[in-house]
């Protein structure tokens, strides 16, 4: 009995030192951003469509402010409710980051520190970012403001606020695979490359499964508001009738073919879409109604 | 400045309305008539917008005369003093999700609705002088209208269920 105990408590152990391992960093190669110069014109289109100010930025800022990416924003969850960081170049926000440092947390979710981020920066979709477009993005968001706004703390109850317990998490819910795997001709891709890497439309859009990672099978047909209010309607073309030129002109203006106008978080991705060329937009819309 | 006071007179006089003592069920009667005026002034917005984004699509032929016509109704319609519209104990919370999606941020202290709905007034203002000086003109005008419903939309109303 004593032995069984003993070899119980060796298992657990090393269990847990397993789990312990498998939910360490997996920072990007040190080389991902050699060789590649940021060009911060094709930087702001990427900040546009990665939705970085939907955000980042100051919650009441309008217009021009929006370019201050102070924080301060809440996200709720089931969670908890997550404060968005400054973000702005300067020494209350990554002022000092390299290019790999913003490549590690977009796509990796790693602090330079190699601590996990939580997801609610949506990495499970920046993950299939460019190299060349964090680069780009980096350089635009150099020329931003700098605000000296102070970071505030994330309101978790344990044990979500332990960082360590992301790693597993990870493993779990963070896919390099795209969930449309044919995007045959070049608006396609695009289109892919806009919604699946930048627009993480699926992060509201999608529901989840009980870890809280996206279920992929259900791709784009609506989710409960993870606020706790609502409804976020499905956009996937068994559910939503409009056309594709319908589409691109709700991401454009607001408008709804009735000319009803978008609100609650939408009307924030489509303050961000709007700054977009109107192939883009073409692209999302093609992009939604190809699929299954 | 006189359409802003206006809206900002909404503040005010739900303030008094509140504390009037009429009973439940006209006070009752009074928010569901105010909430039905509303949302019929909305879908006005809504249909003379239909006309202009039919052309700025490019679904409906560009017609100056009519497209005139439209953002002339829009802009009066902007302008329309909404002192009674807004009533206090008229949202969702309140009245049931069914009845209104006016979200009780509206009669918030630090709300801001009287701005949201100038800006509306400009945006709409900036579409009539542009409604009729061809298409072009018209299309570039679109997004700004957009972004003024939307802004009052994503702060105050409750989103789609
Ligand atoms: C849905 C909301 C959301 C969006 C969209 C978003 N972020 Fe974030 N971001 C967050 C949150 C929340 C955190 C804090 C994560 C944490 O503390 O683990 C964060 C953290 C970060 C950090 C780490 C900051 C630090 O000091 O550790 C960086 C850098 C960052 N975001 C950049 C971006 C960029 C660039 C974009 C656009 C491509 C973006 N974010 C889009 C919510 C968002
Ligand atoms: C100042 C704030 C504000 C502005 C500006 C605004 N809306 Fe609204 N809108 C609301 C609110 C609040 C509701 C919910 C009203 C209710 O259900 O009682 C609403 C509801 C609606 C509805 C639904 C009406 C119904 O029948 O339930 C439509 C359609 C609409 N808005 C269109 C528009 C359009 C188009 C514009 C721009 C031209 C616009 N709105 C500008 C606040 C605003
Ligand atoms: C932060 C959450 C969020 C993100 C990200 C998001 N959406 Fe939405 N979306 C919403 C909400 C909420 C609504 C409902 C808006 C309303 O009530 O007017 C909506 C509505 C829509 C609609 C209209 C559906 C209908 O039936 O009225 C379309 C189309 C749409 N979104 C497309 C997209 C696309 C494309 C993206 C990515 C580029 C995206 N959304 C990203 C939250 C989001």
């Amino acid at each position: 009995m004593r032995i069984l105990l003993k070899i119980i408590v060796v298992l657990g152990v090393v269990a847990a030192g397993a789990l312990w391992m498998l939910s360490g960093p997996n920072p990007l190669p040190k080389d991902t951003m050699a060789g590649l110069t940021g060009d911060a014109t094709r930087g702001e289109t990427v900040f546009w469509a990665g939705g970085c100010a939907s955000c980042h930025a100051d919650p009441k800022a309008e217009g021009e402010d929006k370019l201050v990416l102070s924080g301060g924003y809440r996200i709720e969850s089931p969670f908890g409710t997550f404060l968005a960081p400054n973000i702005s170049p300067g020494p209350a926000g990554i002022g000092d980051w390299s290019d790999l440092d913003l490549a590690n947390a977009l796509m990796h979710g790693l602090s330079p520190e190699g601590q996990h981020l939580y997801p609610a920066l949506p990495y499970t979709t920046y993950i299939h970012m460019q190299p060349q477009d964090v680069a780009d993005l980096k350089a635009y968001m150099d020329t931003l403001p700098v605000s000296d706004v102070a970071s505030l703390p994330h309101e978790l109850a344990f044990p979500f606020n332990i960082r360590r317990g992301l790693g597993l998490w990870k493993l779990v819910n963070l896919s390099e695979s795209w969930v449309m795997t044919q995007a045959n001709t070049p608006e396609l891709e695009r289109g892919r490359y806009l919604v699946e890497a930048l627009g993480h439309c699926a992060e509201c859009h999608t529901p989840r499964d009980v870890t809280g990672g996206l279920d992929r099978d259900k791709w784009m047909s609506g989710a409960p508001n993870p606020s706790g209010k609502g409804e976020i309607p499905a956009i996937d073309p068994a559910n939503l009738d409009w056309s594709a030129g319908d589409i691109a002109y709700y991401l454009e203006t607001g408008f709804t073919p009735d000319y009803d106008s978008a609100g609650g978080q939408m009307a924030k991705v489509i303050a961000g879409m709007a700054h977009l060329d109107s192939s883009d937009r073409d692209a999302i819309a093609a992009y939604l109604k190809a699929l299954p | 400045m006189k359409y802003g006071l206006g809206l900002i007179a909404v503040a005010a006089i739900t303030a008094v309305a509140g504390t009037a003592a009429i009973s439940d069920s006209n006070a009752d009667k009074a928010a569901l008539a105010a909430v039905k005026a509303r949302q019929s002034q909305m879908t006005l917005y809504a249909f003379n917008i239909g006309l202009l984004g039919g052309m700025a699509k490019g679904n409906v032929e560009y017609d100056a005369t009519a497209a005139s016509a439209a953002a002339a109704n829009l802009a009066s319609l902007s302008k329309l003093d909404q002192s009674r519209l807004w009533p206090q104990g008229s949202d969702n919370e309140t009245l049931g999700h069914d009845v209104t999606e006016a979200l009780p941020k509206i009669w918030a202290a630090d709300s801001d609705i009287a701005q949201k709905g100038m800006a509306l007034v400009e945006a709409a203002t900036a579409m009539e002088s542009a409604a009729g000086g061809g298409l072009d003109s018209l299309r570039g005008a679109m997004g700004p209208l957009g972004k003024s419903c939307g802004s009052c939309h994503e702060t105050y109303r409750q989103a789609k269920n």
